[in-house]
């Protein structure tokens, strides 16, 4: 699915083929030149200087988290491993140009830190994201598709996970599965698909109306043929959308666990655990906090920035 | 009207009764939360006559609907079950807690509706002007913002620098002290808690006012010769408002959920923060009774929101069909 959201990477020239694209009816396609809708999503993407930052942003962080072994240790020093011969002259040491974000009360380096501490927010937020898209594209088709006793099976019990407070279900379910990684993707994927299940039925049910549905029907296509063909194509605008406003979600809800002592253990970095421990040093060692915080706010922020920029591109209505 | 309602709480119990079956399953032994009585006694090695005894005591010899029908009779009678670790009933508990909570969901309701109304209307009344753009961006900030870091960076800044450098601050922790009024030990973690909302309360209010502003009778009341503020004031804020209001409803319950991690960073002695330390003692009961009682407020606020809707906005009329 997130392989078809268009990029600024992909930003060829008119070019790709208007069918298989993830494209949305625009009134704007009939006035201008022939271009194929997904051209013209990027175009006005393009134009959104605050989604091409956040973006821009997202590209590096995933370079970062992706390249972090082949520097980071080396210049920075070990993110994980405590060298007790040193840790006692090294602790805590503010900003500098060995250690630019400064040392942590172990005497690592929190630069380096903060730098793996990349990976497990994104990996968080596309795992956990992919799980919630997965199990809501599929909740959400047979609820549309097949209506009657599916439709209200599913949606009812959407309706039971809607009434539990988002974060508070997330603390409820690690509490009873364990803190970890692993159990964090579990909790922000399944709490997260009733929203998207309850989107894509929403937008499979108006894309269901138009003529074409019925012209592929009156031609003897499949269902599957008209789910995968016709419909899906046209109705996976808002999921986008919302999958990419859903990653920043996720990684603010995992540095929320993580701050609880819920998520990724100690020693192992992760934003929200580098602020539990920075707790104990607001006095004296307040750069142990400002950057992990500064790392999740802005990353979560371009996030939402590119979210806003696909919605207005794509043309997708939403509510807040 | 009435009919709309009964129907309304009828539609609520089978959600009501999923939320209890889904908290309840989760805590059985052999799904993932493990044996219960592990979660009383943590790692410490009891004896096999003991464990009987606890077994019989929480009723964890019964088969799974028993104990489910047990729960909810008891449920249904205001008895939440027993602490595990405060030899306590878990409703005597949170009744301790909860007026905590509620003020400081309160005071953020509070500073959500001002702020949030001021920003969205000066937003959408000076649209594309510099201050629509700092709105604008600010409530994206804010949205993106962990509100534990938040209620961290205030207290550096409010409790600690302040107090460093000789300027009256804040109190960063607890709900009251000698120091310090109970009302100033509010002010960081309603804003902390407020921070989310507000910035969401501020879009919606600035989206509503634009789409009542592009209205006919918005023209009309201009050409009749009512001022600028007039017609905003007068015509415009009273039809863009429902929703807002709507919103200030859903959220005060989703504030309800919320408040653990800023409880947790203010160690403000709440539910939220009950919850917290209930987590890290294994006391499972305070935590269902805790979860059970947020979420039937949430419903509880939904159907609250559902039926102003009708008083706010004539036009809406529940109990008729509506094609």
């Amino acid at each position: 699915m997130r392989k078809k959201q268009p990029t600024g990477e992909q930003v060829a020239p008119v070019s790709g083929d208007a069918t298989g694209a993830a494209a949305v009816a625009s009134t704007e396609v009939l006035t201008g030149p022939a271009r194929s809708l997904r051209a013209d999503a990027i175009r006005r993407l393009k134009k959104n200087k605050l989604a091409v930052a956040g973006l821009v942003w997202i590209i590096i962080v995933i370079l970062v988290a992706i390249t972090a072994d082949l520097w980071a240790p080396y210049w920075l020093g070990d993110p994980v491993a405590i060298d007790s011969t040193t840790a006692a002259e090294r602790m805590l040491l503010s900003p500098s140009v060995d250690h630019p974000f400064g040392t942590d009360k172990l005497g690592r380096d929190v630069a380096s830190r903060v730098v793996y501490g990349a990976r497990v927010s994104l990996l968080v937020g596309v795992v956990a994201v992919a799980i919630a898209v997965a199990i809501g594209l599929l909740m959400g088709a047979l609820a549309a598709y097949y209506g009657g006793i599916w439709d209200a099976i599913i949606m009812r019990t959407a309706d039971v996970f809607f009434a539990f407070p988002y974060i508070l279900f997330a603390i409820v379910l690690i509490a009873l599965l364990g803190p970890g990684l692993q159990n964090v993707f579990i909790a922000i994927g399944v709490l997260g698909w009733p929203s998207i299940a309850r989107v894509f039925r929403s937008s499979i049910l108006s894309v269901k109306e138009n003529e074409y549905v019925d012209a592929a029907r009156a031609m003897g296509s499949s269902t599957r043929r008209i789910l995968l063909r016709h419909i899906m194509p046209n109705a996976v605008a808002p999921i986008i959308v919302y999958a990419t406003m859903s990653i920043g979600g996720a990684i603010l809800t995992e540095a929320a666990l993580s701050f609880l002592g819920m998520g990724v253990q100690p020693p192992d970095p992760s934003w929200g655990n580098m602020l539990d421990d920075a707790r104990s040093f607001m006095l004296t060692a307040p750069w142990l906090m400002i950057y992990p915080g500064i790392a999740i706010l802005t990353t979560v922020l371009a996030f939402v920035l590119l979210g806003d920029g696909l919605r207005d591109a794509l043309d997708v209505k939403m509510k807040e | 009207m009435i009919k709309y309602i009964a129907r309304r709480i009828l539609q609520m119990i089978p959600v009501f009764i999923g939320v209890t079956i889904i908290l309840f399953v989760l805590r059985s032994p052999g799904v993932v939360g493990g044996d219960p009585i592990r979660m009383i006694t943590g790692e410490r090695a009891i004896s096999e006559t003991l464990y009987n005894q606890l077994v019989e005591r929480y009723g964890l010899d019964e088969p799974f609907y028993v104990q489910y029908a047990t729960y909810l009779n008891d449920l249904v009678h205001g008895d939440l079950g027993q602490s595990y670790n405060k030899s306590r009933p878990v409703a005597e508990i949170l009744w301790d807690k909860f007026p905590n909570t509620l003020r400081l969901a309160l005071a953020a309701i509070l500073i959500e509706m001002v702020f949030g109304i001021i920003a969205g209307i000066i937003s959408a009344v000076k649209r594309y002007s510099f201050w629509d753009v700092l709105v604008t961006f600010s409530t994206s900030v804010l949205v993106s913002l962990p509100v534990f870091w938040l209620g961290m960076l205030l207290q550096i800044l409010f409790g600690l620098k302040f107090k460093e450098w000789g300027l009256p601050y804040l109190p960063i922790s607890g709900m009251s002290s000698e120091r310090f009024p109970d009302i100033v030990h509010l002010i960081m973690p309603a804003i902390t808690l407020a921070s989310v909302s507000t910035a969401y309360a501020a879009r919606i209010m600035r989206s509503q006012l634009l789409e009542v502003m592009g209205q006919d009778y918005m023209r009309t009341a201009a050409a009749k010769g009512l001022s600028h503020g007039m017609v905003i004031w007068n015509h415009g804020m009273k039809n863009a408002m429902i929703p807002v209001v709507t919103y200030f409803g859903l959220d005060f319950a989703a504030m309800m959920g919320g408040t653990v991690l800023t409880e947790t960073v203010f160690n403000w002695p709440g539910i939220g923060y009950e919850i917290f330390l209930a987590i890290g003692q294994r006391d499972w009961p305070i935590v269902m009774g805790a979860t059970i009682i947020i979420v039937f407020i949430v419903m509880a606020m939904n159907l609250i929101v559902d039926i102003s809707y009708a008083f706010l906005d004539p036009r809406i009329r529940y109990g008729r069909q509506v094609a």
